[in-house]
């Protein structure tokens, strides 16, 4: 009994304190944010009250409307393209290839690099080694194509993140499946279709989620080609809360965005598992 | 494994498109190197003078870089951040971890916190960033000091996640037959149970390493204007200074880089069985 005591003691004497500390850095500032989005605070001095008025505006403001625009253009065109490159890149890797431990170890590399230097070395390549080659204008420059630049940025990255995912999904398929499905005559398309894709179903559902949160919450690679620039048709959600709301004297403001941002990636993450779950479970 | 494979056949058309489609990862980063050993007399308006090779492999670029950047203290104070969010993460994180799992089934309060502390990892910084920075300068943290504690925070939802599913597979047996002779609760942890989590402590120390090592927002709105830089900190902030001297530039983007990249080629096996426990577990 009294041992029972001690252990419980010390459980409680390791949760308490570090349940303090993520309440003081985590919950503290999140529920500071929420009462913020309802004041008219510019970051410094008095402020007051406005109640929901911060909401309001910001489904009449066109660069809040912008940003979410860009930022969910981005997103889903990424997300999309990176998994279906990934998905061919993990079968090709998993194939019996020549140097299969060189190649996986090589394509890796982009995923362990920091997104603003990469960003800056790409800006280069879309600002002279593109145009130098095409003789167009910089991608960069052009306000109808600056965001896929930036797709295929966050893009070179990603792809060796959910590729290496989906290579330990394909790992996880027995190999007399597909001796199995070659004896009924399955072939290809329709033995990744109907065999290989439903067994690695759930990597693609972490994929999806994860892939789709990174890029929502994209930042480093607009600090590093764009600014959000040009004519402000590249500003993401979280680069025009950190650029309006730490200096651009929309404390408030920003705040009333930053909340609306957390609820949209909440239920996008939910519904994302609940629809990815279900079609898991009918195969 | 390695007798099968030399009777296995080669499957030659899928490598050589491997091969040649690294071409894509090799580029920007051959391009990298070419032009930071550059002058910004060769560089010239075509492809071909763009990328090809330098008239002489001078390291003058980087000499200067790494003056302009304050290149060592950049990598100091990055290292610094890095291996102490690290460590602390692994202590406090495994505690939490276990704390967690071996009372969830038991006593509300353990649930209650492991899905508190789990469900952060749907909050984004960008809602955090803004009162972070009063809160941090309020409590005078408003320094590296700082940072490391929000990372030790930022980490804690998906390492407890981590730690508390490693830890349902280590049966609760071993830690009652110290308990049998004696030994408190505290020293059963870091006796038994801490040591059998090494594959878990390497997986969060690469995930909290590298997430750390890359990241610029956090320095970057907790440290501002305080001069204190980490090495992609220092990217941003000296980015004006150097200017359309794009060799200058480029040698400390490779000096920026080097350090992930000998890490990589030291210790890949881990790094990327790390990337994918934390992944798919």
């Amino acid at each position: 009994m009294k041992s029972q005591n001690e252990r419980k003691r010390t459980f409680l004497m390791i949760a308490v304190p570090i349940l303090l500390l993520f309440f003081m850095f985590n919950t503290l500032p999140l529920l500071r944010g929420v009462m913020y989005s309802f004041t008219n605070f510019r970051g410094y001095g008095k402020f007051d009250w406005v109640g929901w008025r911060n909401y309001i505006d910001l489904f009449t403001d066109s660069r809040v409307g912008n940003s979410y625009w860009f930022t969910f253009k981005l997103a889903l065109v990424a997300t999309i393209l990176i998994n279906i490159l990934s998905l061919i890149m993990a079968l090709a890797l998993n194939a019996k290839i020549r140097f299969k431990s060189f190649l996986r170890g090589m394509y890796f590399i982009p995923n362990i690099l920091g997104a603003l230097v990469v960003g800056y070395i790409f800006s280069y390549i879309f600002t002279y080694i593109l145009p130098a080659i095409t003789h167009a204008a910089s991608m960069l420059a052009d306000k109808n194509w600056a965001w896929v630049a930036i797709v295929i940025v966050c893009a070179w990255q990603s792809i060796a993140m959910n590729t290496l995912i989906y290579i330990s999904g394909l790992q996880t398929v027995p190999e007399d499946v597909y001796e199995a499905a070659s004896l009924d005559g399955a072939t290809g398309w329709n033995k990744f279709r109907y065999i290989t894709f439903p067994l690695i179903m759930p990597f693609f559902t972490i994929n999806m989620v994860l892939c789709m949160k990174n890029n929502l919450m994209v930042f480093d690679q607009i600090m590093a080609l764009t600014k959000g620039g040009p004519a402000q048709s590249t500003e993401s959600i979280s680069f025009l809360i950190y650029n309006n709301g730490m200096s651009g004297g929309q404390f408030g403001f920003q705040s009333a965005n930053a909340v609306v941002f957390f609820i949209v990636i909440v239920i996008i993450s939910v519904l994302q598992l609940r629809f990815l779950n279900k079609k898991e479970e009918q195969l | 494994m390695e007798n099968l494979t030399v009777k296995e056949k080669f499957n030659w058309p899928v490598t050589i498109l491997l091969l040649l489609g690294l071409f894509t990862v090799l580029f920007p980063l051959y391009m990298t190197v070419i032009i930071a050993f550059k002058q910004p007399s060769e560089m010239t308006n075509d492809v071909i003078g763009l990328l090809s090779f330098p008239k002489a492999w001078s390291f003058d670029n980087f000499r200067e870089a790494m003056r302009v950047t304050d290149f060592w203290r950049s990598l100091f104070n990055s290292f610094l951040i890095t291996a102490v969010t690290m460590i602390v993460s692994i202590a406090i994180h495994s505690l939490m971890g276990y704390a967690v799992a071996r009372n969830m089934n038991t006593s509300k309060f353990y649930r209650f916190s492991y899905f508190y502390v789990v469900s952060g990892m749907f909050v984004p910084f960008a809602i955090l960033m803004m009162p972070l920075v009063k809160q941090t300068a309020q409590l005078h943290i408003d320094n590296m000091f700082g940072v490391i504690v929000l990372y030790v925070v930022f980490y804690m939802p998906m390492n407890v996640l981590l730690y508390a599913g490693y830890l349902k597979n280590i049966p609760v047996a071993l830690e009652e037959a110290a308990h049998v002779d004696g030994a408190s609760t505290w020293t059963t942890y870091w006796k038994i149970i801490f040591p059998l989590m090494w594959p878990m402590h390497a997986t969060v120390a690469v995930l909290t390493a590298l997430g750390t090592w890359n990241d610029v927002m956090t320095p970057l709105v907790i440290m501002s204007g305080s001069g204190v830089n980490t090495l992609p900190l220092a990217q941003l902030n000296f980015q004006t200074q150097f200017g359309t001297n794009y060799n200058l530039a480029f040698a400390s983007y490779l000096l920026a880089l080097l350090p992930m990249l000998i890490f990589y080629l030291v210790a890949q096996k881990q790094i990327i069985n790390g990337v994918i426990n934390g992944a798919v577990k």
